[in-house]
C-alpha cells in the first residue's frame, strides 16, 4: 500500500493509525510564522467508529489502508454470524455482531447495504439510509388522530424500535431514515 | 472550460482591500514613514530552517542563475535602513512554498515597516494605533492587550515557557491527550513550545482584540535581539486577533557578527534535516557591518487581517485568486 504524506490527507482517505484502518475527517494545517508546521487532523478509527485529534509534523507519513466499501445484499443470520453477497461476484462475506453494529437493527433480508472491507474482511456494515419495513407491534391507536403530536413506540420486523404517529397501524410497512432513526412515511402496498 | 475562472472573493472584498491599504499609506504618511520598494527576486534568501522558498531561473544566455522569491522584504529593507532611508514601510508579495490552508496560502501580502529609534514598547504604542485606524468603522475590538510569553504560557498551560522540563512537558501533552507531542518534540525545546503554544494558548489569544504577546523565550528569538536585563528572552512580538496570528515584530538585531553566526546555526540545521540549500545574504551582513541603526520592525499579514475585519475561517474569502485557481 503506498503512503500518504500530511499534503495527501483529505477528507475519506484511508490510513492506518496505531496498526488500525482510519478515515481522514479534517485536516488543518497550522504553523507559526516562525515556527515548525504542524497538521492537526481529526480521523475516524473505521474499527470502534471514534473520532480523535492526532497532530503530525508536516511532512510525516502514514501508510494507506486497504479500505472499500461496497454494495452487498444482505443475505440471513445464523445466530452468530450475518452474511452478506457481492452481487457482482457473488462472493460471500460473514460478520460478527461487533462488525455489525448498529446496522444490525436495519437488516432485513435480501436488502442491500454497504459493507465495509478492510483487507477483504468486513470492517462495518451500513444500512441504506431509507428501509422500509413492517411494523409487528405497536399499541391501537386513536382512530382520525392524525395530528402527530406525541406518537408511540413500534417495534419493527428486524427489531429495531421507532416513534410513529398514533394513526399508524400494528402489520402495516412504514419508511425509516436509518440516519436518524425516524419515521417518514407509510408505504402503500 | 474551468469554472473557476472568477474570483473566489466577493467584489465588495476588493475594494475593502483597497480602502484598507490606502487606509495603511494615509497612517505612515501622516507620520512621515517612506513607502518603499524592494526586489521580489533575490540572490539570496532567508536561512529560516521552518520556511521553504520558491526559486525561478534567471536566464541571460549562456549564463542561467537561481533567484529566489522572498519569503519576506526584511533583509532588503535592512539594507536600506543601512544605507540611511530613516523610518520605512511597504505593502508587498511575499512566498513561502508549501503553505496551504485555511490561514495560509503561498503566495500573499505582507505590510512590513520599521521604526528608526523605536525600541518595543514605542512599536507596540504603534500597532495598536494603526489597528485602531484600521478596525475604525468596520469592526469593533475592545482594549488592546500586552502580555508576556511567559505569563499566557504560565495562565494556559500551567508550565514555564522559560525552563525546560522535560517530566513535565511530557506529563502535560499526557494530560492533554496529546502524546504524539512527545515523539514529535522530544528534547527539542522549542519545538515543545511551538507546538503546546499554537495548539493549547494561540486559540485563545485576542478574543475581539488586539492581544500583543511579547518577550519570547530567547531559544524563538529568529533576528530579534536578546533582552538586555534578561537573556532568558527576546525583544520579539507576535500580535494575534481572535486566536489568529497577525503578525510578527521585533527590536531588531544590529550586530553583524551574530546575525552571521545565527545565519550559519541556520544553514547547517537545514543541512542536517536535508533542507533545500540557501545562499546566505552577504548583502545583509555587509549592510549590518556599515551600520544597521537601532530600530524595531513589525510585519503583519494582510490577507490575515481582511480575514480578521470581515469574521472569515478561510483566507480564500479574502483573495482573488487563491493558489487554486491562480
Amino acid at each position: 500500500m503506498a503512503s500518504y504524506s500530511t499534503n495527501e490527507f483529505k477528507a475519506g482517505l484511508k490510513v492506518m493509525l496505531d496498526n488500525d484502518p482510519c478515515a481522514i475527517i479534517e485536516n488543518e494545517f497550522v504553523k507559526p510564522g516562525k515556527g515548525q508546521a504542524f497538521n492537526r487532523v481529526k480521523i475516524r478509527n473505521l474499527k470502534t467508529g471514534r473520532v480523535i485529534e492526532r497532530t503530525f509534523k508536516s511532512g510525516d507519513s502514514l501508510e494507506g489502508a486497504d479500505v472499500v466499501d461496497v454494495e452487498m445484499q444482505y443475505l440471513y443470520n445464523d445466530g452468530e454470524f450475518r452474511h452478506f453477497m457481492a452481487p457482482d461476484t457473488f462472493e460471500q462475506y460473514q460478520c460478527d455482531e461487533k462488525a455489525v453494529g448498529e446496522a444490525g437493527k436495519w437488516l432485513k433480508d435480501q436488502d442491500s447495504c454497504t459493507v465495509t472491507l478492510w483487507n477483504d474482511a468486513p470492517l462495518s456494515v451500513s444500512p441504506a439510509n431509507f428501509v422500509e419495513l413492517a411494523i409487528v407491534e405497536t399499541d391501537p391507536g386513536v382512530r382520525g388522530d392524525t395530528s402527530g403530536g406525541g406518537g408511540k413506540p413500534a417495534s419493527l420486523e428486524t427489531g429495531a424500535v421507532v416513534r410513529v404517529p398514533l394513526f399508524v397501524q400494528q402489520g402495516e410497512v412504514i419508511k425509516v431514515d436509518t440516519r436518524t432513526g425516524e419515521y417518514i412515511s407509510r408505504v402503500k402496498e | 472550460m474551468p469554472e473557476d475562472w472568477q474570483p473566489a472573493c466577493p467584489l465588495e472584498l476588493l475594494r475593502l482591500r483597497a480602502q484598507v491599504f490606502a487606509d495603511i499609506r494615509r497612517f505612515f504618511s501622516a507620520r512621515a514613514v517612506l513607502e518603499v520598494e524592494t526586489p521580489l527576486l533575490s540572490h539570496s534568501s532567508g536561512t529560516d530552517p521552518q520556511l521553504d522558498f520558491f526559486t525561478s531561473d534567471y536566464c541571460l544566455p549562456p549564463r542561467r542563475r537561481t533567484l529566489f522569491l522572498q519569503t519576506s522584504p526584511e533583509f532588503a529593507m535592512k539594507r536600506l535602513l543601512a544605507s540611511g532611508s530613516g523610518s520605512i514601510y511597504q505593502i508587498c508579495k511575499a512566498f513561502r512554498n508549501g503553505e496551504s490552508g485555511r490561514f495560509h496560502n503561498p503566495e500573499f501580502t505582507l505590510l512590513e515597516w520599521y521604526r528608526v529609534g523605536f525600541m518595543l514598547p514605542q512599536l507596540m504604542d504603534e500597532i495598536a494605533e494603526l489597528i485602531a485606524v484600521l478596525f475604525n468603522g468596520r469592526k469593533t475590538l475592545n482594549p488592546p492587550q500586552r502580555i508576556s510569553y511567559q505569563e499566557i504560557f504560565q495562565r494556559y498551560t500551567g508550565l514555564d515557557p522559560l525552563v525546560f522540563s522535560y517530566q513535565d512537558y511530557c506529563a502535560y501533552a499526557w494530560d492533554n491527550n496529546q502524546p504524539e507531542a512527545v515523539s514529535i518534540c522530544g528534547n527539542d525545546h522549542g519545538l515543545w513550545l511551538d507546538f503546546i503554544f499554537s495548539h493549547n494558548v494561540q486559540p485563545h489569544l485576542g478574543e475581539n482584540t488586539l492581544c500583543m504577546v511579547y518577550s519570547y523565550p530567547a531559544c524563538q528569538s529568529s533576528l530579534a535581539r536578546i533582552n538586555e536585563s534578561n537573556s532568558q528572552v527576546t525583544d520579539r512580538v507576535e500580535i494575534y486577533i481572535n486566536g489568529i496570528e497577525i503578525g510578527n515584530g521585533y527590536y531588531e538585531l544590529t550586530d553583524a557578527k551574530e546575525q552571521e553566526r545565527r545565519f550559519d546555526k541556520e544553514i547547517a540545521i537545514r543541512r542536517q534535516r536535508k533542507r533545500p540549500v540557501t545562499v546566505k545574504d552577504e548583502h545583509l551582513i555587509a549592510a549590518m557591518e556599515a551600520g544597521l541603526p537601532e530600530c524595531s520592525g513589525m510585519a503583519i499579514g494582510l490577507d490575515r487581517l481582511l480575514m480578521v475585519l470581515i469574521s472569515s475561517a478561510n483566507i480564500n474569502d479574502v483573495l482573488n485568486f487563491p493558489i487554486c485557481r491562480a
